[in-house]
């Protein structure tokens, strides 16, 4: 009896194997997949080149530029999204904490940050380049108007949904506001600043693209700008590449810092 | 009770909310009585009958619409040092571990933890029996565990006074029965003034020396009972006829309208 059992789990765990691979690694094999179809399709139809080229063609495309070249234009693009990322954290939170901490101040100054974010900056972007010049700073400034508002209204959230109890647990110790937001407000904030921060790593480069739209030299944005007004389609395909996989970076940098520094703020089945 | 002059003592008390518009709601009426010397009252009532309230007026969170409340002949304004408190869920903070958790209360007051208070919550882990997990991350402790937790810290002030807010109600019920003794134990061991709010008749009639029995909506003070068990109590005071006796009387004028 028993060697026929052991014989028939041993028949069994093959194709259950295969199973499990076939499922951790679904999305990649659907993403080959499409790859493959958009290959075929394009050859098949007879797309021309400079409407929809290949992903064939877009790696050809890419070899022609040196990696030196794609990497200064790479950096130039990072250099400006984190520029202005770092701004969005830094003026953010201290802003939120003081909408959180005073309703006189959220009730002036929270419409104005609606009115802010309600604005195309995309229509905006060519004014702010007028007005500060032709340098980094307008690029920045683009990004973190992108960026900032997710940041301010997920922490101003957290900052407010901090359970009556833990609020009566900090009166009951008497002490000053400051600890409150130090010991209590903050740390519980963390996870719904986190989210937002998450959100705006992709914010963040779709701010420095649309920047270097507008008013560069330099950067995958420009490069995507120059190279279609060539026709060089396959190249800007290239830098669109590179731009997701920047987004994606950031992304998971960001989840990183999350799960090392501070995994209490993530579920359970995340640390 | 042996010393004569009260710890707590509440007098005509009122508390009305959202007074300043309208005539308000009444949450308690009316409250007058003293609570003694390392003296164990469980205020006993329905739900929402201001008993929660009731606690919050006592630890100087919210101040009386009407009334007086002392705590050692002192006019309570604010929350005082020598009060500890336990809420109704452990409230622990996930951004420390068990042991960052009962040496909280000091870090908040003073910015930092000294090796005394450190090694002060050691001793009180040791106390609710949860020594191994001084190091352990909140969520990995049950709900039994973080109450202990929770109790633990509360006295880490080694405050005079122990307010609990329905401590055990988010337990099961074993966990609860055992938690119950768990607190006479750590009583018994740090005698204290505790005021044990609960809803539970038999949790009522197994800690204190007295009752306060509410009525719902108004709040108010329906009768004060002694509560005849000897102590040490344990296991065997659950089937003591006079246990049985008292519970069944507190049940039967609890769900009658008439004012005892």
């Amino acid at each position: 009896m028993q060697p026929d059992a052991s014989e028939g789990g041993e028949s069994r765990t093959i194709p259950a194997r295969a199973g499990i691979y076939a499922t951790r690694f679904a999305p990649q094999l659907a993403f080959a997949a499409i790859l493959v179809i958009w290959e075929v399709g394009c050859r098949v139809f007879k797309v021309p080149a400079f409407l929809l080229p290949t992903p064939s063609m877009i790696i050809a495309g890419a070899l022609q530029q040196s990696v030196s070249i794609w990497a200064s234009k790479t950096w130039a693009t990072v250099r400006v999204a984190l520029m202005g990322y770092a701004l969005a954290i830094a003026i953010s939170i201290p802003v939120a904490m003081a909408l959180a901490s005073s309703k006189a101040l959220a009730r002036t100054f929270y419409p104005m940050i609606v009115v802010i974010h309600s604005t195309p900056i995309i229509a905006i972007a060519p004014i702010i380049v007028v007005t500060l010049g032709a340098s980094d700073l307008p690029r920045v400034a683009i990004t973190f108007l992108i960026t900032f508002f997710p940041i301010v209204v997920s922490t101003t959230t957290g900052l407010m949904a901090v359970p009556e109890e833990l609020i009566e647990l900090a009166r009951s110790l008497r002490n000053d506001r400051g600890r409150e937001m130090l010991y209590i407000r903050l740390p519980y904030a963390l996870p719904y600043v986190f989210s937002a921060l998450k959100i705006s790593t992709t914010l963040s480069v779709v701010g420095a693209v649309v920047s270097e739209f507008v008013a560069a030299e330099h950067g995958l944005g420009y490069f995507i700008q120059f190279s279609t007004s060539f026709f060089k389609i396959n190249q800007s395909f290239a830098a669109l590449v590179l731009l997701v996989t920047i987004s994606l970076t950031f992304f998971k940098l960001v989840g990183l810092v999350q799960r090392v520094f501070v995994p209490w703020s993530l579920p359970k089945s995340e640390r | 009770m042996t010393d004569s002059s009260p710890v707590i003592t509440l007098a005509g008390v009122d508390q009305i909310f959202g007074g300043d518009r309208g005539p308000g709601t009444v949450a308690l009426e009316n409250l007058s009585f003293d609570i003694g010397r390392h003296e164990f009252v469980a205020v006993l009532g329905p739900s929402g009958c201001g008993k929660s309230t009731l606690l919050r007026l006592i630890a100087g969170l919210v101040l009386p619409t009407r009334g007086r409340i002392e705590i050692y002949q002192r006019k309570v304004t604010e929350p005082r040092d020598d009060v500890g408190i336990v809420f109704q869920r452990p409230t622990l903070l996930p951004w420390f571990n068990v042991a960052g958790n009962v040496t909280f209360p000091f870090l908040y007051k003073y910015g930092r933890v000294s090796d005394a208070e450190k090694s002060r919550a050691r001793d009180l882990l040791r106390l609710v029996g949860l020594e191994e997990f001084a190091k352990a991350h909140v969520d990995e402790l049950s709900g039994g565990m973080q109450q202990r937790a929770a109790i633990a810290r509360a006295l880490l002030l080694d405050p005079d006074i122990l307010l609990m807010d329905e401590p055990f109600s988010a337990l099961d019920a074993l966990t609860r029965e055992e938690m119950s003794f768990e607190l006479l134990r750590i009583w018994s061991e740090r005698p204290k003034t505790v005021l044990f709010i609960t809803h539970s008749i038999p949790e009522a009639v197994l800690l204190a020396d007295r009752i306060v029995v509410m009525t719902p909506r108004p709040g108010a003070v329906r009768e004060i009972l002694d509560v005849p068990l000897p102590r040490p109590r344990t296991l065997d005071s659950l089937s003591d006829p006079r246990f049985n006796a008292l519970a069944n009387h507190i049940r039967s004028h609890l769900f009658t309208r008439h004012a005892a």
